[in-house]
């Protein structure tokens, strides 16, 4: 197990690199983000030769990305154009975005593993195909139809809920939001339980576990859901990274002041420190819930735990 | 959240009733935070200095925190003065300045001379990276202080001179009759010492003369400014602090605002424009701000600069419906361009309906006939280029190349060349890569006729983007900035932009509006020509 991770972790460095270099490339490839920095003006020669001189951006790509990887590893993530340090716009734009993701995954895995479980078990019920119909109603929906149509009833119609979420972002102004965050995923999931725990249903240990007289509550959450869980797991995994770094339209609509927003302005703005920053942040994100599902599916399936 | 605001409203209006006592709302002391106003904001681009602010957002907070010399009169766009007791000159490039006495930073710090030169001196240099340094540029030592290439050579402008207490000297190195009028543009606001003394935490909190203070600022997300009380100007706030929330979309500040939890939008979304009689009644306003919008064309580009793409460029002006567009895609919030400057400057400040004549008219006819005769579009085709991420321009553009194509009876006459981001798409202009027109918007420094024409025409003036170059228009900008008579100094002006209009020199589309709407706590909200809410007057009742 120990040499298991280990493996794992050495992994990530290679996957690391290439990401952020990637990330790196392309944004230096969208040009010259000085040029509209000066607004519909041209910035005079000498401010943006001197400013080009701040940013590094003078220097050729390869020697800024090794200045800027070397800075990294001290925890340096360079200063934004607007004077803000990187790391000071993480700290405010990370916890509001980890409060929502968090809360998207509570949706995703309270609703749509208990939706996939009560479907899975009453396969051509009535049930399973109001709860099917709805989940392919909230997967062909775009994000930002169900998050404006939520925002502008709850919001204004009816007034329960304030259609922007405030600056300090705490946990109940999140909830709505998380739940559209989370809307598409916990569809997927509520399907993915519902087939798998339908496939185990009819397995040898399920019958096994029925015949030995074990009551039905034990039956369905040890042995059936446990086992139908994997790939719902490895689903959400991958998810986690996915929500935070896709979070910005959600962010724009309910105006949270997250990752997403801040990624939005670092494009927009080109801002390569920005951008960079914050892509490097989730992927490490992305590799370490990649970790822990692995890690999962040693708990969930002994087999795999002495490989 | 709305209840509360209610109630605490309907408990405060009985308290004033029964006695003339103040309303302490929220009770933090100090002012009467229960008429504060939430409005709308957007994140500063740079650094908020005033040298160093060069878009709306930022400037809307110097605009309450700063007071220059001279103010624009929000109604007229009238350079008034504010600070200054006299600005004198005999020749129109030797300034002898004096400052009002009595002016104080909220600090308790004096706004002396020494303030205004400290401060000018800052944001022309080179080595502080201020944007908006060529605004310096006329001073005499600019090319010292900020030399093209190469280190500065000297800290201080050599033709700024404190003679007194409240009295300094400008010189600049050209006649420019208008100059005083400039210098009501937050650029040449006064500074503190504390600026100086500690940068980093006067920019995390500025410190200015002007009638609000600051009392928070969480980047990225809200301002707070309340009003000074000690404020020795006459223009004192009306309410008692202004809370600017950041939104990232205009959409969800209109939403907000709908679901009463703010106060003041000063950008109502274009796809709002439609609900917005029915929403908001007449808590709603759209007037004309100093904005205009043209079609830029590449002179450095052959094909562009030979004798008959003259009328190439008159032909596509007449080509283009503006009515139409303006009344279709905009909501009327634009109107159709008939000069090259702002309704806002008035007829006195140079602003003259009409003056761009037939050529400004749909007449998609003689648009063929004058293309044809001009040889036809270089290449058989046109491409507008503009930047796709902000201000919705792919709508106005796919019309007008419609109009242009239905006008030629080519549907491949005319195409739209979207770019990416606003950074790419200025990187393209400065490297000379544009072959076809090109979007340009200018949105006035301050409201004189100059500020129209010679930044953007001017022989390689700092926005003339497409290379335009013309003796008799340089000739006729430098005579007007000899004038010292300020209605010759117009007339000349306009004589210049007769020039700009018979060379087509860009092609005018509309003036754009300014709009704003608000909730039913606030009256006497009003845009002024920068379409900037004027805080300091609205009421919160």
């Amino acid at each position: 197990m120990g040499r298991y991770v280990v493996r794992r972790l050495l992994q990530m460095i290679p996957v690391f690199i290439g990401a952020t270099l990637l990330i790196f490339l392309m944004v230096n490839v969208m040009g010259d983000p000085v040029a509209g920095l000066c607004g519909e003006r041209q910035c005079d020669p000498a401010t943006a030769a001197r400013l080009e001189r701040e940013f590094g951006l003078d220097k050729p790509v390869w020697q800024q990305y090794l200045t800027y990887m070397g800075n990294v590893f001290t925890g340096d993530f360079g200063t934004a154009f607007n004077g803000q340090e990187v790391t000071e716009l993480m700290a405010t734009a990370f916890p509001v975005t980890v409060r929502l993701t968090l809360i998207a995954i509570l949706f995703e895995i309270v609703i749509g593993v208990t939706l996939g479980v009560v479907t899975g078990l009453r396969r051509g019920r009535p049930v399973d195909t109001g709860v099917l119909l709805l989940t392919l109603v909230v997967i062909s929906v775009p994000t930002f139809v169900t998050g404006l149509l939520l925002q502008l009833l709850l919001g204004v119609k009816w007034g329960w809920i304030r259609p922007s979420v405030s600056s300090e972002a705490p946990f109940d102004e999140l909830i709505l939001p998380g739940l559209v965050l989370a809307s598409v995923s916990l569809a997927y999931v509520t399907r993915l339980t519902r087939t798998s725990i339908a496939e185990n249903r009819r397995s040898d240990y399920v019958r096994t576990a029925i015949a030995k007289g074990l009551p039905r509550r034990r039956v369905v959450v040890r042995h059936l859901l446990r086992n139908s869980l994997i790939p719902v797991v490895t689903f959400i995994g991958a998810d986690i990274g996915f929500l935070m770094g896709g979070a910005i339209v959600t962010e724009r609509i309910f105006n949270i002041h997250g990752v997403g927003y801040q990624l939005y302005q670092g494009i927009l703005r080109q801002n390569t420190q920005t951008v960079v920053g914050f892509v490097t942040v989730l992927v490490l994100v992305f590799l370490v819930a990649n970790l822990v599902v692995d890690l999962l599916y040693a708990v969930l399936d002994p087999r795999i735990r002495y490989v | 959240m709305r209840i509360t605001t209610h109630a605490r409203w309907a408990a405060c209006a009985t308290a004033v009733a029964l006695a003339t006592a103040g309303c302490g709302g929220g009770g933090d002391g100090g002012s009467d935070s229960a008429a504060v106003l939430s409005a709308s904001w957007g994140d500063p681009q740079n650094p908020l200095e005033p040298s160093n602010t060069n878009e709306v957002q930022g400037g809307k907070v110097l605009d309450m925190i700063f007071r220059g010399l001279k103010r624009y009169d929000p109604e007229t766009g009238e350079a008034k003065d504010m600070l200054a007791e006299s600005i004198e000159t005999d020749d129109s490039q030797n300034f002898t300045i004096t400052v009002k006495d009595g002016w104080t930073f909220s600090n308790g710090e004096k706004v002396t001379a020494q303030s205004f030169v400290d401060a000018w001196n800052y944001g022309a240099g080179l080595r502080n990276n201020q944007r908006n340094s060529y605004f310096f540029g006329y001073i005499e030592g600019y090319d010292q202080v900020h030399p093209e290439e190469g280190e500065q050579t000297a800290d201080t402008l050599s033709g700024l001179k404190v003679t007194g207490d409240r009295t300094f000297t400008v010189k600049l190195t050209q006649k420019f009759s208008t100059f005083p009028d400039t210098l009501g543009y937050n650029a040449f606001a006064p500074l503190p010492r504390a600026f100086f003394d500690d940068h980093d935490a006067w920019v995390k909190k500025p410190v200015g003369n002007g009638p609000y203070l600051v009392e928070s600022y969480n980047r990225g997300s809200q301002m707070s400014l309340r009003t000074w009380d000690d404020y020795p100007g006459d223009d004192k706030a009306e309410n008692g602090g202004v809370d600017l929330k950041v939104y990232t979309d205009n959409n969800t500040a209109y939403t907000d605002l709908l679901a009463g939890n703010l106060d003041l939008v000063d950008d109502v979304p274009a796809a709002q424009l439609k609900n917005v009689k029915n929403d908001l009644g007449d808590r709603y306003l759209n007037t004309p701000a100093g904005i205009i919008q043209t079609l830029a064309f590449p002179f450095y580009d052959e094909a562009w600069n030979t004798d008959g793409a003259t009328k190439v460029r008159q032909g596509l002006s007449m080509a283009i419906d503006r009515k139409q567009i303006t009344d279709t895609i905009f909501q009327n919030t634009r109107t159709p361009a008939t000069d090259w400057t702002s309704p806002v400057l008035g007829e006195d400040g140079g602003f003259q309906d009409g003056l761009c004549g037939e050529f400004c008219e749909f007449k998609p006819d003689e648009a063929k006939k004058l293309i044809e005769e001009g040889g036809g579009l270089p290449g058989g085709k046109v491409t507008i280029t503009f930047n796709a991420d902000t201000g919705s321009h792919r709508e106005w553009v796919n019309a007008v190349c419609n109009s242009i194509n239905n006008a030629l009876d080519n549907e491949r006459a005319c195409t739209a060349n979207p770019v990416g981001t606003f950074a790419d798409f200025r990187n393209e202009i400065t490297d000379r890569k544009m072959t076809g027109p090109f979007r340009a918007g200018w949105q006035m420094d301050y409201p004189l006729i100059q500020n129209f024409l010679q930044p953007l025409y001017y022989t390689n003036a700092s926005s003339n983007d497409g290379k335009w170059s013309n003796k008799e228009f340089d000739d006729l900008v430098n005579q007007a900035n000899q004038e010292t008579d300020t209605a010759k100094a117009v007339g000349l002006f306009q004589q210049a932009e007769e020039v700009v209009r018979d060379n087509m020199a860009a092609i005018p589309l509309w003036y754009q509006n300014g709009s704003a709407g608000w909730s039913d706590r606030l009256s006497n909200v009003k845009l002024n020509p920068f379409s900037v809410p004027v805080y300091n007057e609205i009421k919160v009742s």
